[in-house]
């Protein structure tokens, strides 16, 4: 019987060895990141990154871990912005003494004092109806912004200066590299502290009225209680990300509390996978990419993000956390060769599709944006001419032969994948039964 | 004058007292008057549609009752929440299989004994670490005979494993009083037959309320047996007197005790 227990916990030892080189792995690569790219441009997207990691972490304790679909979380982390700049600027005045360092915290605790407030409505109710009264509260709020301009600065927004008071052992947090540390220490702090809420009684229990919340009302918990804590929990870590946003870019306009924000959030945390803990944190990379990269590359980013969104809610519902999980599995079993080259047909395929849209895409947004420049226009290199049917005809068929090309081989894909799920199926069975 | 002490000792574990329920005019509780004595098993038994589920419901307090009160060991608890009356030691199981989905056999054990030992809503202790939490919880798997699943999400258990774990959700926080509603639908008779004796096993001390249509596990288990028909209680006693019963034999039970060979053809 001992050796029965002690077995089933060894099951789990190799991923407590590895969750220490994991969390080593984290904080070296927060430490290294700016050495290895030491543009400026790397350095801004980094802290931009290390704030999002926080706030995409904070909405999907709601998400992933709670079931609360919410369409209004920019309200925290945004609130947490404000009260984060109005302090930074009573300090500058000198009506204030804080260290700038523990600005951020006056953010988190804007987010919890907000998140208490608001949440005890919201989290009255749970499902679509707690969605609709996030998104209620969403636009409550970005109309406050409209109407008390004293307080959220109007259209110019409020602008501050992070460099305040003497610096203390030559930190002034005036360069960008001083804050990204600022951040990422924050950054690593927040994701092990939300690692750990996953880990205690009230995690757990957030995870059992995601799944079941019925079942919890007998098992003597109040889900709406829950559902209330974890709220106030998120909207605190929220309010830390709007703080150190406020240090980053040393301005606080009202779209922090929109309703794009907000969406940003939910699209993100998807994209990345809300089923895993560290899903959101892909999710922020590509989020900072997204809107830092993408949106200098192409004026119709916006329109691919909603097309990779689309894709990956009907082919993957795990986001990329899942497909990294699935697929580490298969490698465990030692079965992911097989897969290779079915993985390089799929990226060759959607590759071509993705250069017919594209092309499409972009002369469609030529026309409309650039009439002035003519209709001539160069995608990756090729000449197109958006008023010739031949350029619009020649995009189409690349598109539509990517296509077919992708679902021929999807199905031979899903075939192979199938197969090997079913070999690895019989591998555990026959491991169980030795 | 009044004996009041010994009443307050021998206050039934449950007791109904004229509870009704209706759901706008149709009237599914009527009038209804029971008492579970602490330690009792009592099994309820009726035709399809006779209300024995809303009991539960009513009991557990998922539905409001619309007339009456119903105690829990001389507690009114009628218009208590779920919660709170589960706190108050009545726990129940459910008819489908209620879990906690994607959670594995050991999370959906631990969730179910947090509240009981006082953990609440704790977000400053590590579950890892709770000791009495984690034995308790590896006691009830080998109890449960789950101890080979635990890390399996319920969700991929077999029909008789989810059973067993709907029960050991329902037994876990210690609750006095059990109430399962048809702990053995859908299940095979040699399951049935170990069943039973997992209900016995775990049930042992308590006070047990259940939904039954199996006749052989209502007389195998159960001390008093109430039936109810159209929303009322037309019998309420021991097996055998039930069995006689000639009201119970008219309304519903006639051919089902009529004996084994009743059931042959």
């Amino acid at each position: 019987m001992p050796s029965r227990q002690s077995a089933a916990h060894y099951h789990f030892q190799p991923w407590n060895v590895g969750r220490w080189l994991l969390w080593s792995a984290f904080a070296l690569l927060m430490l290294v990141a700016p050495l290895l790219w030491t543009s400026s441009l790397a350095h801004t997207m980094l802290s931009q990154m290390g704030i999002a990691i926080i706030v995409c972490l904070a909405y999907n304790m709601l998400l992933g871990q709670g079931g609360m679909l919410s369409f209004g979380h920019a309200v925290y982390s945004g609130l947490g912005s404000y009260l984060a700049v109005h302090t930074l600027n009573a300090v500058a005045d000198g009506r204030l003494w804080l260290p700038v360092s523990l600005v951020p915290l006056v953010g988190g605790l804007a987010g919890l004092f907000f998140a208490a407030l608001l949440g005890w409505v919201t989290t009255k109710k749970a499902g679509t109806t707690f969605a609709m009264i996030t998104l209620g509260i969403g636009e409550l709020v970005w109309s406050m912004s409209l109407m008390i301009p004293e307080f959220f600065g109007g259209e110019g927004g409020i602008t501050t200066n992070r460099v305040v008071g003497q610096p203390w052992l030559g930190i002034s947090f005036g360069p960008q590299i001083q804050v990204y540390y600022l951040i990422a220490i924050y950054c690593f702090v927040c994701t092990a502290a939300m690692y750990a809420f996953t880990r205690t009684p009230l995690g757990r229990i957030l995870n059992a009225v995601r799944d079941n919340p019925e079942r919890v009302e007998f098992v003597g918990y109040d889900t709406q209680r829950v559902r209330y804590l974890a709220f106030m929990i998120s909207g605190f870590f929220a309010g830390i990300a709007g703080g150190l946003a406020t240090l980053n870019f040393e301005i606080v306009t009202a779209e922090v509390v929109g309703a794009a924000r907000s969406g940003a959030y939910l699209l993100f945390v998807f994209l990345g996978g809300a089923t895993f803990f560290f899903g959101p944190i892909i999710g922020a990379v590509l989020m900072v990419i997204a809107l830092v990269l993408l949106s200098e590359l192409t004026k119709a980013w916006l329109l691919y993000l909603g097309l990779v969104f689309v894709f990956m809610i009907m082919y993957a519902p795990g986001g990329i956390a899942s497909l990294i999980m699935m697929n580490l599995r298969v490698a465990l079993f030692g079965r992911l060769r097989r897969l290779v080259g079915a993985y390089l047909a799929l990226a060759a395929a959607a590759l071509v599709v993705l250069i017919g849209a594209g092309a499409m895409i972009e002369m469609l947004y030529h026309l409309q944006l650039n009439q002035a420049l003519g209709p001539r226009m160069s995608f990756l290199g090729a000449p197109l001419d958006a008023h010739d049917v031949d350029s619009w005809f020649g995009a189409a068929f690349v598109m539509v032969t990517g296509l077919a090309l992708f679902e021929l081989v999807r199905r031979q894909f899903k075939r192979q994948w199938d197969e090997v799920q079913a070999e690895i199926e019989v591998e555990i069975k026959r491991r169980e039964a030795l | 004058m009044t004996p009041a002490p010994a009443a307050r000792a021998a206050a039934p574990a449950v007791e109904l007292v004229e509870v009704g329920k209706r759901f706008g005019r149709t009237e599914i509780i009527r009038g209804v008057n029971l008492a579970v004595q602490p330690g009792e098993r009592v099994a309820i038994i009726g035709p399809n549609g006779a209300g024995k589920s809303t009991l539960f419901n009513l009991i557990s307090g998922r539905f409001g009752v619309s007339a009456g009160q119903i105690r829990l060991n001389g507690e009114r608890i009628d218009g208590r929440k779920p919660f709170e009356i589960n706190r108050r030691g009545l726990a129940r199981s459910f008819q489908v299989s209620n879990l906690f989905t994607r959670l594995s056999v050991f999370e959906n054990l631990r969730c179910a004994v947090l509240w009981s030992m006082g953990h609440r809503y704790a977000f400053w202790k590590f579950l890892a670490d709770l000791r009495d939490v984690n034995d308790r919880v590896e006691e009830l798997l080998v109890m449960l005979g789950l101890q080979r699943r635990r890390d399996v999400p319920a969700t991929n258990l077999t029909y008789a494993e989810q059973r067993a774990l709907e029960i050991g959700i329902t037994i876990a926080g210690g609750a006095g009083v059990i109430l399962l509603d048809e702990p053995t639908a859908g299940m095979s008779r040699s399951e049935t037959g170990r069943f039973v004796q997992l209900i016995r096993d775990v049930t042992a001390g308590r006070t047990l309320l259940t939904v039954e249509h199996d006749m052989g596990v209502v007389f195998g288990l159960a001390d008093r047996i109430a039936v109810l028909v159209y929303g009322e209680i037309i019998a309420f006693d021991t097996p055998e007197a039930v069995r006689a019963d000639p009201r119970v034999q008219e309304a519903y039970l006639g051919a089902v005790l009529a004996g084994p060979a009743a059931t042959g053809d």
